[in-house]
């Protein structure tokens, strides 16, 4: 199989949509989150998107199948919070394990069978690793700015459990996304490079950023090029950004870091800003415009779609890709 | 993938730091540093957070792009105050956008440090000293913290100070960082150390030229390495002769700079522009920078000289004085502390108006305003202003006979003061001290000494109608007096202002736990320069109501703060704390085995014990802040200190010739263990066990592998075999209260402060020189210890000899079990009061621990469970156990 790296080289990868909003259609009922193992556990289940990897594999698979399908050549595993940290809310912390592992290796077998019947178009497995829900470097208690509700030490070890789990299910890459707090970040990376080196591996690592607002800023308050600067210490595959924002409105960002960053890079908007009922409705047209101006000036390596993207707007998203030039490392100051 | 020019050294805070060929120079803040600034020590230390990121910020607007952040301290628990300080400054965005340098000797602090920042930092320092193994291993963690290094010139063989030797280190770090490591060398930032010049030795001529060529050399080639210093050391020798030392600083610089020195640590008060050094003076220090002449440094010392000769023709007193206008002459005798003529000019006026006490009234009023202005606005120093007291009391006592004899009514006073020290403290230097400085901004004073109980202090304010109480207190038990005489003063409706002062006291307190039980206002005064605006705001009729409701509303958001902040804060349980003990190896660890045991009686001179004496504590009570010997040199107060200095060293020739004090100390050592978790019995000669010690242990939340410490951590448990424990009570106070009585009835309270203050320092000194004996012979644990005086006071030997009632267990009842197990009243005459506050005031007692790894830490706040848990160990209840921990118990 070729190297991610050396397709990258080539073409523009597509990276696949929203899991979330597809698995809303579903409308899974408590007791489909629970299923028959998970029935006792004493905290609702409803809305735990990892617990299906275990309880409704199919649809897990079937979702995998339709990004593949729609022309992703990159898919996420179903692990946006596949750690004791964001486990806790819904005690599931000692199966942290068991849900990396078996979201990595449903992912894993339909790449394979997408990439068996048409070789030319390798699919990868990028292990997803959200930010957890709390921050390191942010109190969430305005009356005490030095209370820390999480450590480094806490997050690390969480991260290296989730990412020991996803190499046993035999992801391409770990990708460390929606980063809001670099500190968090800077621990995923930690443990991903304890991991790397306990175990001999070289898995590629992929990091996206998320800037909230039009400050322009991460939650945390960096800038783009701070940002990009406390990330950089260990390898990067690709850096970029993903969630919060439209295309459009995420452009300037990626833009800026398209400058100055001499690793791959990627972007995975949203379906422009929900409206009043919390919903995208940017269709795949309309999205696809917006990225073409991101294809045009030739600012990224990766695309793909975040909250409210569905498999047609990957297909959009797909069919454009193919028509432009992938980015040229350039490195400014 | 990268291109090679473009290896730029990035950093972030909230805000990129990009260093490229273009920038000139990063300035990095260092004020931020407990080891180079008292203040910031002293912020850190009272754990004024809110104060400190002051520090912080202020640097940042003052154009520092990277802060330097230093909390190596013997006294401050390191790990903690950098990440509390790193992460309270990671919430104010201003400082924040900057990076941080985490600045530690220790890796435990410079770790946790690198766990609590989001952007990329500078770590300062990792080396080759301990070995190529640990260099690698603190690299490799550097690395994947993501943060940039400095890399200290210095190996297994010492600190590189030649040029071959920097070169070699500095080529060796590099090769090993960048091929072991795969360390990114835009991220290494070498410290090729910058030693002083002209200090007369042979072997210093070249220290500035081969940083320069060392600097050239290693940025040619090592690539895209940087170069950094700590510029002011280069000037070490010109201390106190600033001129030279800014000249120096701006052209070591331009040197630096021109051979590639790309940041530093400089102070841009203590530096001149370049251009605008004088020309004969820039070519004088750049011979010795350069080394261009053999004869370099000599002329410079010659030519500075005349710099400092300037200076010093100026000061030189003369009587010039002397023909001055009457006023001019009083107001110069006030003003600069002589006493020999005031009689005669006070006479003079008194010829000249209608009635004696016009004197006081207008030429020594008028004297004294210009002091006070002089003190309100910094030029003047405590010192200066007892002495001009001492000037103002003689003026009057000469004065006074003629008053009484005219029957005249008193001199109308600002407002009467009532001082006091609170029952069961027995320390009054700083009380003393505002006593003066109010007394001469002409408060009457109602000074009731120490030890005094709550009734008579009610009694005297109501007596004497006073407008203003004054309570001070130096030990912890002192807190929970003044909290009960606020409240005994309500009761009896004494709503007279309140001012609150001492060494333990602080606005935390007065605002949390005196300003609520007062019915009237309550300010804590941290320094006596203070007490007079205090006491001015708080007595103006124009100003009073306005300045007591801002204290109000001061304290109020003060407390909501401080409650709000002490309940979100993390504890363990006792169990869990205990769980979380310090482990020592003791398996390898053989206890020495003590040459002395049991109580031994020990005496010292004054001679034995001057070498001993830590003169820095000295100098901050008489509110002169800066390290001995710096502040002799210090710009601002150094003058001052020096005048001071050579007062006490004058006192202190007559002490020791003259036999004023009875020095004496009791102390032994026994056979012991640590029992249970947190206590240490010891046992008698024959084996069976004897006295107990309790000892309290830290519930704090650590980060990390930190341990929640208690002292009996320190001594080996049973299992593994005895050990041993050392208990010590000195005095240097017999003789002290009566020569200060004599001074007072002079009217000189200079020397009557003075001379409490030595023997304080006599005491701590007695304290240092018996430690050292017991260290090296008496117990002799570490035989063949070799200090300086300087490695003394910083602690750098081996063992602790923790005290009672300070950080490390501040739990004062175990000055009553040492008092038994040394029999210390009968065997030296020292007492404890009801607050375990020892009499004479000038003496010091504590316990020896000797295992190498012991060291000293702040006890921090505990729960409810350890107080309830220590109750039922002292036997007492948990009522009178609350009460004397009460200041480490944490808010719930």
């Amino acid at each position: 199989m070729e190297k991610i790296k050396d397709v990258l080289k080539n073409r523009i990868l597509v990276l696949d949509g929203a899991m979330g909003t597809m698995l809303q259609d579903y409308r899974f009922s408590e007791e489909d989150f629970r299923g028959e193992r998970f029935k006792d556990i004493a905290q609702s289940q409803k809305g735990n998107n990892d617990l299906l990897s275990l309880t409704q594999p199919e649809a897990i698979a079937t979702i995998h199948a339709k990004y593949l399908e729609a022309g992703a050549d990159i898919i996420e595993t179903n692990t946006f919070s596949g750690t004791t940290i964001a486990m806790a809310d819904y005690q599931l912390e000692e199966f942290v394990y068991e849900l990396n592992f078996e979201s990595a290796r449903i992912a894993r077998r339909v790449a394979d069978e997408f990439t068996a019947r048409n070789p030319e178009k390798p699919r990868f497995v990028a292990g997803s690793m959200g930010p957890t829900n709390k921050t390191a470097s942010m109190s969430p208690d305005v009356n005490d700015p030095g209370f820390r509700a999480v450590t480094f030490e806490e997050l690390r070890l969480a991260y290296k459990q989730q990412a020991e789990a996803l190499a046993d299910g035999g992801v391409d890459l770990f990708l460390v996304e929606t980063v809001f707090d670099t500190l968090n970040a800077k621990a995923a990376l930690f443990a991903i490079e304890e991991v790397k080196e306990e175990r001999g591996l070289d898995i590629p690592v992929m990091i996206s950023g998320t800037i909230t607002d039009a400050s322009g800023r991460t939650l945390s308050g960096q800038t783009v090029e701070a940002f990009l600067i406390s990330v950089s210490h260990i390898p990067l595959l690709s850096i970029g950004f993903n969630c919060a924002l439209g295309a459009d409105q995420l452009l300037p960002y990626v833009k800026r870091l398209a400058k100055r960053t001499d690793a791959y890079v990627s972007a995975h908007p949203n379906a422009g800003l929900p409206n009043h009922f919390g919903e995208y409705d940017q269709t795949p047209e309309q999205m696809r415009e917006l990225i073409r101006k991101y294809l045009e000036e030739h600012v990224v390596n990766i695309i793909g779609g975040c909250c409210g993207t569905s498999p047609e707007h990957i297909k959009a998203i797909a069919e454009i890709a193919e028509e432009y030039e992938p980015r040229k490392n350039a490195v400014l100051v | 993938m990268n291109s090679n020019n473009q290896k730029y050294l990035k950093l972030a805070g909230l805000e990129p730091l990009v260093v490229t060929p273009e920038t000139n120079f990063v300035n990095i803040g260092e004020r931020t540093n407990v080891t180079g600034s008292r203040k910031f020590l002293r912020l850190i230390k009272e754990e004024k957070f809110e104060e400190a990121l002051e520090v912080a910020r202020a640097q940042v607007e003052g154009g520092a792009q990277i802060i330097d952040v230093n909390m190596d301290e013997g006294m401050i628990d390191g790990v903690e105050a950098m990440t509390t300080f790193l992460k309270l400054m990671a919430s104010e965005p201003d400082i924040a956008r900057v990076p941080v340098m985490i600045d530690s000797s220790k890796w435990e602090i410079i770790e946790a440090g690198l766990q609590v920042v989001q952007g990329k930092c500078v770590v300062n320092s990792i080396s080759l000293k301990e070995g190529e193994e640990e260099f690698i291993a603190h690299a490799k963690k550097v690395k994947r913290y993501g943060a940039a290094v400095i890399v200290m010139a210095f190996d297994e063989k010492g600190q590189a100070d030649s040029y071959e030797r920097r070169l070699e280190i500095c080529e060796r770090s590099y090769r090993i960082l960048t091929e072991k490591v795969s360390f990114p060398p835009e991220d290494i930032i070498f410290d090729p150390n910058i030693f002083p010049v002209a200090t007369g030795m042979e072997e210093h001529r070249k220290n500035a030229l081969d940083f320069f060529l060392a600097t050239k050399w290693i940025r040619e080639n090592l690539p895209h390495a940087h170069v950094s210093g700590g510029v002011s050391n280069v000037s070490f020798s010109f201390r106190g002769n600033n001129a030279v030392r800014e000249a120096m600083h701006s052209a070591f610089l331009y040197h630096g700079i021109k051979h590639g020195m790309t940041m530093g640590i400089v102070n841009p008060q203590l530096l001149e522009v370049y251009d605008e050094i004088p020309k004969d003076l820039l070519e004088h220090v750049e011979d010795v920078l350069l080394d261009r002449r053999e004869d370099a440094t000599e002329r410079l010392l010659d030519f500075a000289e005349k710099f400092k000769g300037n200076g010093k023709i100026m000061a030189k007193a003369n009587l010039e004085w002397r023909n001055d206008v009457l006023q001019d002459r009083i107001t110069h005798s006030l003003v600069k502390g002589v006493d020999e003529y005031i009689e005669i000019d006070v006479e003079e006026a008194r010829q000249q108006v209608a009635r004696p006490i016009q004197v006081i009234e207008h030429h020594l009023m008028n004297g004294m305003n210009v002091v006070g202005d002089l003190f309100g606005s910094g030029k003047m120093f405590l010192p200066q202003v007892v002495k001009s007291a001492r000037v103002m009391k003689k003026a009057v006592a000469y004065l006074l006979p003629y008053i009484e004899a005219e029957k005249d009514d008193e001199a109308r006073s600002a407002g009467k003061v009532l001082l006091a020290t609170v029952k069961g403290d027995v320390h009054d230097i700083g009380k003393n001290i505002v006593s003066v400085v109010l007394a001469c901004n002409n408060y009457e004073i109602v000074d009731l000494g120490v030890m005094v109980p709550p009734e008579r202090i009610i009694e005297k304010a109501l007596e004497e109608h006073v407008d203003l109480i004054g309570l001070s207190g130096l030990i912890t038990p002192s807190l929970d007096e003044m909290v009960y005489l606020a409240k005994e003063l309500s009761k009896q409706d004494l709503n007279v202002p309140l001012l609150i002062g001492g060494a333990t006291t602080s606005r935390a307190h007065t605002a949390v736990k005196i300003a609520p039980e007062f019915s009237g206002s309550v300010v804590h005064v941290n320094d006596a320069s203070r007490a007079v605006t205090v006491a001015g705001n708080l007595l103006n009729r124009s100003t009073s109501e306005e300045y007591k409701g801002q204290i109000k509303i001061e304290y109020d958001k003060l407390r909501e703060g401080y409650l709000n902040r002490s309940r979100s804060k993390s504890y363990l349980s006792l169990a869990d704390a205990r769980a979380n003990k310090l482990k020592l190896s003791w398996e390898d660890y053989i206890p020495a085995k003590p040459n002395v045991l049991g109580v031994k009686e020990v005496n010292a001179t004054v001679a034995e014990l001057e070498p001993y004496i830590d003169w820095t504590p000295f100098f901050r009570s008489w509110d002169l802040h800066g390290k001995y010997p710096a502040i002799l040199e210090d710009k601002v107060v150094g003058e001052q200190a020096q005048e001071l200095f050579e007062d006490a060293r004058a006192m202190l020739e007559a002490i020791k010739n003259e036999g004023w004090f009875d020095i004496k100390g009791v102390f032994g050592v026994f056979p012991a263990n640590s029992i249970g978790d947190d206590d240490i019995q010891l046992y008698d000669e024959k084996g069976s066990p004897a006295y107990r010690f309790l000892t309290l242990r830290q519930q704090s939340q650590k980060s990390g592998k930190v341990p929640n410490m208690a002292l009996a951590d320190f001594v080996m448990p049973e299992e593994h075999g005895k050990d041993h424990i050392g208990a010590f009570c000195v005095t240097a106070g017999f003789g002290v209260e009566e020569k200060a009585k004599a001074f007072e009835a002079e009217h000189d309270d200079y020397n009557s402060i003075m001379v409490k203050a030595l023997a304080d320092r006599l005491a701590e000194a007695f304290a240092e020189w018996l430690h050292e004996k017991v260290r090296k012979e008496f117990w002799g644990y570490a035989p063949g210890e070799a200090l300086s005086n300087e490695a003394l006071i910083k602690e750098a030997y081996k063992g602790i000899r923790p005290a009672p009632g300070y950080p490390a267990c501040p739990d004062h009842l175990e000055k009553d079990t040492i008092w038994k197990l040394l029999q210390v009243e009968d065997r030296i005459g020292v007492t404890l009061t009801e607050s375990k506050a020892m009499w004479p005031a000038a003496s010091v007692s504590g316990y020896y621990f000797a295992h190498p790894e012991s060291k000293y830490f702040g006890l921090g706040k505990i729960l409810d469970d350890q107080v309830e848990d220590y109750a039922a160990r002292r036997g007492i209840t948990a009522e009178d156990a609350a009460r004397w921990l009460n200041p480490n118990i944490a808010a719930q």
